[in-house]
C-alpha cells in the first residue's frame, strides 16, 4: 500500500498543505479508495439517494390516502409502494446512515487514529452495499414485492406474485455490508485508540457505535439465513416454514424479529451518540452522567436480543412467552429514560446556544422520548391487542426513527459538515430546515397515533370515510417534510462551494477529531494525540474563546 | 513486498497488525456461529415437532461416508495446525507439505459429500423438492424437512468448503513466493482459524445428521 502521508506536506507548525478532499482528484481516487473518510463520502451519497427513493414511494403512499378509496386506485400498486419505502429506508438508510457516514468517517478521528484496522474492508463493504441496493432497486423496479418489508411467511414463500426472491438476495448482500462495516468498527474501537484514551475517556458516539457494531455483527447473519430459507422456500415450493409438511411459519417470525427488533435499536443507537456529542457543546457543559449514559447503550444492545416476541403479541404464541416478552420489553424504558435525564441533566444551568445542531438534538429528545413512551403502550400487552397493525404503531415506530434516528442524522450531518467539508453551511437556512422539518414531522405522524387509536388499520389503500381529515392532515404533513428535506441538499450543496471557510474547531467542541484541520489531512493526524483526560472537559463560555466564526 | 517488518499505516508494528488481523478473524467467525445458529435453531425446533419423519429420514443417511468424513476433517485440521506449527519456526518447505495434505482431505470430503453420498441421495428419490419422494406415508412431511435440513446445512457448509480449499490455494501460492516467516504468517494464522472453524460446524452437523433418531 503507498503512504497516504506523502500527499501532506508540513507546511508550518500545526499547518498542513491539503486534505483528504485534494488528495487526487480522478474518479478513479474515489472510488478504489481505502480513507475512510472518502469511503464516508461515497457512502453518503449512496444512501441520500436512498432516502430519496425511499421518500418518493412515502410521499407516493400519503398521495393515496388523502381520499377514502385511495387516490391511486389499485390496492396492488398501493401495496408496492409501502413495501419500496419499508425495504429501501430499513435496510438502505435507516440501519447504515449514521454509521457508514458519519461513524466511517469520525470513529478513526475520535480514536485518534489514521484509519479503521481494516480499510480494504470498508471499501469492499461500500461496494457491497452498492451491489445489494442494485439488486433491491432492480426487484422493486421490475415490479416490486408487495409483502411489505417482513416478508412474513406464506405470503411471501408461496402466494406473494412480487419479485420476492431478487428483493431477499438484495437485502442478503447488503447485510454482509453491514457485518462488514461492525466488524470493522469493533476491533478498531479494540485496537486503535490512542495512547491515553481508556475505555472511559472515550466519547459517547463510540460507546454508541460500539454497541450498534455488537447489534450488526450478531444480528444481521441471523437475517442473512432467514432470507436464505425464505429464497429457497420460494424457489422450491417446499421448505422449513411450510406448514404442509409439518414446518412452521411462525419461525420465521422469530428468526426475522430476532434480528429485525435489533435492527430498529441499531437504528437509534448512533442517534444517541450523535445527540450525546452535540448536547455536552451546545450547553457547554460535561455530560451528565457519563458512565449511566455509556452502559445505558450497552444495555439496550443487549436487551434488545430479548423483546422479539413483543411483534408477536396475537400471532398466536404462548400466553406465557408474550406477558414475558411484554415485561421484558419494558425494561428497554429504563435505559432509554436514563438517557434523556441524562440529556436534560446536561442542559440543566447550561449555557445553550440554538444553533441548528442543537435545534436537531432537542426535537430529538423530545420525538423520541414521545416514540419511547408510546413503545410502552404497544409493549402493554392488553394495550397491544387493540393497537397493534393500526397506524398506532405506524405513529409509534416513525417518532423513533424519523423523529428520532432521522433528527439525529441532520444534526449531526450539520454538526460536522465544517469538519467534514471544511465550510460552514448557512446557519439561517439550517435553523429554518431544522424548525419546518420539526413542524411538518408532527404534523405528519400525530394525526396517526389518532387514527390508529381509533382503529385504522395500517397497510390498506382504502379506509372508513371518518378518517378523512386526519388523513389529509397527515399528508399536508409530508407534503412540508418533504420540502424540508429538500432544503438542507440545497444548502448545504451550496456551502461545499460557497459557505465560508471553517477553522479546525468552529464549535468550541472537545474531542480529537476538533483536533485536527478542517477539512482533515488524509493521516488524520500529524502526531498521534495523546489523551490525558475525559471526554467532555467543557466549561462556561466566559474562559473560553468566541466559538463561533 | 516480502519484507517481514512492513505494517500498514494505522498501526503501530507489525504484531499490532497482525493481533488485529487475528483478533478480526475471530469476530467473523462469531458471525458465523449466528449464520449457522439460527439454521441449526431451525432444524432442532422442527425435530422436536416431527421426531417420527425426522428420525425416518436420519436412516435414509449414510453413515459411514459421515464418519469417514468427519475423521477426514479432523485430520485435516491436524495437519493445518502442524503446518502453522511449522511456519512458526520459519519452515516455508514444511508449511507447503503440510497444506498439501490439507487441500487434498478437503477435496476428498467435497468428493465423497457431493460425488458420491449428494448423488446417491438424488438416485434415492431423497431430495425433498422432487415429486416423487422415496418416504411416504405419515412419516413423509417430516423426513421431507429433514432432508430440506440435510441438503441446505450441507450444501452451506460445502460452500464454506469450497472457500477453505480456494483460500488454501492462496496461502499455498504465497507460501511458495517466499512472503511467510517466522516473523510474519499473520494470513496462515487467519485461514488456519477459519479452517478449523469450518470443520466445527462440520462437527455440529454430522450427529444432527447421521446420529439423532437413528435408533
Amino acid at each position: 500500500m503507498n503512504s497516504p502521508a506523502m500527499a501532506s506536506t508540513v507546511v508550518e507548525a500545526g499547518q498542513i498543505e491539503g486534505s483528504y478532499l485534494t488528495d487526487g482528484f480522478t474518479v478513479r481516487s474515489w472510488l478504489l479508495t481505502t480513507d475512510h473518510k472518502r469511503i464516508a463520502l461515497l457512502y453518503l451519497a449512496t444512501i441520500t439517494m436512498f432516502f430519496f427513493i425511499g421518500g418518493i414511494a412515502a410521499a407516493l403512499v400519503r398521495l393515496n390516502l388523502i381520499v377514502p378509496e385511495g387516490l391511486l386506485g389499485s390496492a396492488e400498486a398501493y401495496n408496492r409502494l409501502f413495501t419500496m419505502h419499508g425495504v429501501v429506508m430499513v435496510w438502505f438508510f435507516l440501519v447504515p446512515a449514521v454509521p457508514v457516514t458519519l461513524g466511517n468517517f469520525l470513529i478513526p478521528l475520535m480514536l485518534g487514529a489514521r484509519d479503521l484496522a481494516f480499510p480494504r474492508l470498508n471499501l469492499f463493504s461500500w461496494y457491497l452495499f452498492i451491489l445489494g441496493g442494485a439488486v433491491t432497486l432492480w426487484a422493486l423496479f421490475a415490479g416490486g414485492v408487495d409483502t411489505g418489508w417482513t416478508f412474513y411467511t406464506p405470503l411471501s414463500t408461496a402466494y406473494s406474485k412480487g419479485h420476492v426472491v431478487l428483493a431477499a438476495v438484495g437485502i442478503f448482500i447488503a447485510g454482509f455490508s453491514s457485518i462488514a462495516t461492525g466488524l470493522n468498527f469493533i476491533v478498531s474501537i479494540h485496537r486503535l485508540r490512542a495512547p491515553g484514551l481508556t475505555w472511559y475517556r472515550m466519547p459517547v458516539f463510540l460507546w454508541s457505535l460500539y454497541s450498534l457494531s455488537v447489534l450488526l455483527v450478531l444480528a444481521t447473519p441471523v437475517l442473512a439465513i432467514t432470507l436464505l430459507l425464505v429464497v429457497l422456500e420460494r424457489l422450491f415450493h417446499i421448505g422449513v416454514f411450510d406448514p404442509a409438511i409439518g414446518g412452521d411459519p411462525l419461525l420465521f417470525q422469530h428468526l426475522f424479529w430476532f434480528y429485525s427488533h435489533p435492527a430498529v435499536y441499531m437504528m437509534i443507537l448512533p442517534g444517541f451518540g450523535v445527540v450525546s456529542e452535540i448536547i455536552p457543546a451546545f450547553a457547554r457543559k460535561p455530560i451528565f452522567g457519563y458512565k449511566f449514559i455509556v452502559w445505558a447503550s450497552v444495555s439496550i444492545a443487549v436487551i434488545s436480543f430479548f423483546v422479539w416476541g413483543h411483534h408477536m403479541f396475537v400471532a398466536g404464541t404462548s400466553l406465557y412467552s408474550a406477558v414475558l416478552f411484554s415485561i421484558l420489553s419494558y425494561l428497554v424504558g429504563v435505559p432509554s429514560a436514563i438517557k434523556v435525564f441524562n440529556w436534560l441533566g446536561t442542559m440543566h444551568k447550561g449555557y445553550i446556544r440554538f444553533d441548528a445542531p442543537m435545534l436537531y438534538a432537542l426535537g430529538f429528545i423530545g420525538l423520541f422520548t414521545i416514540g419511547g413512551v408510546t413503545g410502552l403502550w404497544v409493549a402493554a400487552l392488553a394495550a397491544d391487542v387493540h393497537l397493534t397493525q393500526t397506524y398506532f404503531v405506524v405513529a409509534h415506530f416513525h417518532y423513533i426513527m424519523v423523529g428520532g434516528m432521522v433528527s439525529a442524522f441532520f444534526g449531526g450531518l450539520h454538526f460536522w459538515w465544517p469538519k467534514i467539508t471544511g465550510r460552514m453551511y448557512p446557519e439561517m437556512w439550517a435553523r429554518v430546515a431544522a424548525l419546518i422539518m420539526f413542524i411538518g414531522f408532527n404534523l405528519t405522524f400525530f394525526p396517526q397515533f389518532i387514527l390508529g387509536y381509533l382503529g385504522m388499520p395500517r397497510r390498506y389503500f382504502s379506509y372508513a370515510p371518518e378518517f378523512q381529515v386526519l388523513n389529509v392532515l397527515s399528508s399536508a404533513g409530508a407534503t412540508i417534510l418533504a420540502a424540508a428535506y429538500l432544503l438542507p441538499l440545497a444548502y448545504l450543496g451550496w456551502s461545499v462551494f460557497y459557505g465560508a471557510r471553517a477553522p479546525a474547531n468552529p464549535w468550541g467542541a472537545t474531542g480529537l477529531e476538533w483536533q485536527t484541520a478542517s477539512p482533515p489531512p488524509t493521516v488524520n493526524f500529524i502526531q498521534t494525540p495523546l489523551v490525558t483526560q475525559g471526554p467532555y472537559a467543557y466549561s462556561p463560555p466566559a474562559s473560553e474563546g468566541e466559538p463561533h466564526v | 513486498m516480502s519484507s517481514a517488518v512492513v505494517h500498514d499505516f494505522q498501526y503501530e508494528s507489525p504484531s499490532h497488525q497482525a493481533q488485529t488481523a487475528v483478533a478480526g478473524m475471530w469476530l467473523f467467525l462469531a458471525t458465523e456461529v449466528l449464520f449457522f445458529g439460527g439454521l441449526i435453531l431451525s432444524w432442532i425446533y422442527s425435530r422436536h415437532w416431527n421426531q417420527i419423519g425426522f428420525d425416518a429420514g436420519a436412516r435414509e443417511t449414510k453413515l459411514w461416508i459421515g464418519t469417514l468424513n468427519t475423521g477426514i476433517l479432523i485430520t485435516s485440521s491436524f495437519t493445518y495446525a502442524a503446518g502453522l506449527t511449522w511456519i512458526r519456526a520459519g519452515n516455508t518447505r514444511r508449511l507447503v507439505q503440510c497444506l498439501t495434505v490439507t487441500l487434498l482431505l478437503g477435496v476428498a470430503f467435497l468428493a465423497l459429500k457431493f460425488g458420491l453420498e449428494w448423488r446417491d441421495d438424488f438416485a434415492k428419490h431423497l431430495f425433498p423438492a422432487a415429486s416423487m419422494f422415496k418416504i411416504t406415508g405419515a412419516e413423509e412431511g417430516g423426513a421431507r424437512l429433514f432432508f430440506i435440513f440435510y441438503f441446505i446445512s450441507t450444501g452451506l457448509h460445502g460452500v464454506h468448503m469450497v472457500v477453505g480449499v480456494a483460500l488454501l490455494l492462496w496461502i499455498m501460492q504465497r507460501a511458495r513466493r517466499g512472503e511467510f516467516s517466522a516473523l510474519y504468517h499473520t494470513p496462515v494464522h487467519a485461514v488456519g482459524l477459519y479452517w478449523s472453524f469450518v470443520d466445527i460446524v462440520w462437527l455440529t452437523l454430522y450427529p444432527l445428521i447421521y446420529l439423532v433418531g437413528r435408533g
